[in-house]
């Protein structure tokens, strides 16, 4: 009799985790479904701001922050371009470090919005499996005849919002994160972390006078 | 003048004051210090005159004309890249810059309109340095030739042959011959003013970013758009 009662409550506990677990996953979006969602969404509201697309620096700004950043695992992306140097980092030095890098990316990039047109975006069939924790989605941009390639590589974040953050980007054959680190490897091997930063600061306050 | 002479001098010129020391060595990039001085006297160059001479291009000619000009070029690419996908016996990129050259040159009036493009054949892009890589060959240092930029030596040793092959030497008018030179050189700078802009913002040293991208891309065309991936650490939460 015991017995049983503890194999029911074993079961009702079972199950219960299992509808739980069940739950959880169907909020997270299927990898290609994320992708395929936010690139819809970034170039919709590009197009649809005239102002952002003749380079109004803060309507970018508002779009990286509201529609880019949370789908981003920036942390690990600043993390990867800075090397091994980010384990000796300060929490303050990490801050100025993600923030410095986004203005660089932002800044540098806003300027090819102007170029956003009738871009479709076409998501290729996946090569792993969702269940990976780690993840790329391929995809082409088509505009016409033109098409470029652009890669994301995903990590999972189960439960949390869509599920999934992507960490690199890659642009025809070339991963964003990857062309920063001699950059940073060297600039740190000069003159330290803080001379990194002072340099990406230097750099952004000259790219906002152009 | 010899211009010869005058181009050995700047060689060496530039060989000579090349002995910047490397900070950050790369494997790749065992020349670093002489390919830098190449790199800015290039950028210099660059500044000075092909990008003024480039910008007025765009801001002048108009679009179509542009265009035009961009797609014969185009054309006269694809023939050379049917030779090369020939070389390398990939049967559909053959076919496909064959039937472009074909439909280009006939109804697109000798290659100034792309019209296979419009009935989405595709272009597959190669020269004799493509070739030599499918062929097996490495592609060693990271060079950076002056005028021409980067390259590996691989792609040092292939263009004489790229450089014969190039129909525009085929004219016998040596006015027209220079005319075309001339005109596809700028055709190219022009093509790529946006994305040099873009190089120049994104980089705290345009040497190596631009290197490092050049590398990237060179090792994706080798393995078609699927090199495989680098051993990266396992990643850890910070």
């Amino acid at each position: 009799m015991r017995q049983m009662k503890v194999g029911a409550i074993g079961f009702l506990l079972g199950s219960l985790l299992l509808a739980l677990s069940w739950a959880v996953r169907a909020e997270d979006e299927a990898p290609e479904q994320f992708v395929k969602r936010v690139s819809v969404e970034v170039l919709d509201s590009i197009k649809a701001d005239k102002a952002m697309r003749n380079g109004d620096v803060n309507r970018v700004m508002a779009l990286v922050d509201t529609r880019i950043m949370p789908n981003l695992d920036f942390v690990r992306m600043t993390a990867s371009a800075v090397g091994p140097a980010w384990r000796q980092a300060s929490p303050e030095q990490k801050t100025r470090l993600q923030e410095e890098f986004k203005i660089l990316l932002t800044r540098t990039y806003s300027g090819a919005l102007a170029q956003v047109g009738d871009q479709t975006v076409e998501v290729k069939p996946l090569r792993g499996s969702a269940e990976d924790k780690e993840l790329v989605v391929r995809t082409e941009i088509r505009n016409g005849s033109e098409v470029v390639q652009m890669d994301y590589r995903l990590t999972k974040t189960p439960g949390q919002g869509p599920g999934w953050k992507i960490y690199n980007l890659n642009v025809m054959g070339v991963w964003l994160v990857d062309t920063y680190k001699t950059q940073f490897a060297s600039e740190i091997n000069a003159k330290g972390l803080d001379g990194l930063i002072s340099s990406l600061s230097e750099r952004n306050k000259s790219n906002a006078k152009k | 003048m010899n211009l010869r002479r005058l181009s050995v001098g700047l060689l060496v010129g530039l060989l000579l004051s090349g002995c910047a020391t490397v900070q950050t060595p790369d494997e790749r990039d065992p020349w670093e210090s002489m390919n830098r001085s190449v790199f800015s006297f290039n950028e210099k160059l660059d500044r000075f005159i092909l990008r003024p001479v480039a910008t007025t291009y765009r801001d002048v000619v108009p679009n179509w004309t542009r265009k035009g000009v961009h797609n014969f070029f185009g054309n006269l690419g694809d023939v050379w890249s049917a030779v090369n996908n020939g070389l390398a016996a990939r049967r559909q990129d053959t076919a496909d810059s064959i039937s472009r050259v074909f439909v280009n040159t006939t109804l697109g009036v000798l290659g100034i309109f792309d019209v296979a493009t419009e009935l989405k054949i595709e272009r597959h892009k190669a020269d004799f340095g493509t070739t030599l890589g499918r062929w097996g060959v490495k592609p060693g240092p990271y060079v950076v030739l002056p005028l021409l930029g980067p390259g590996t030596l691989r792609e040092v040793a292939a263009l004489p042959v790229d450089y014969s092959a190039n129909l525009t030497n085929q004219f016998t008018e040596a006015a027209t011959r220079d005319t075309l030179k001339v005109l596809n050189v700028v055709d190219t700078r022009a093509t790529y003013l946006g994305a040099s802009d873009t190089a120049e913002g994104a980089a705290l040293d345009a040497y190596s970013f631009i290197r490092d991208a050049y590398l990237q891309r060179q090792r994706y065309i080798q393995y078609d758009g699927n090199p495989p991936e680098p051993e990266e650490p396992p990643y850890e939460e910070p």
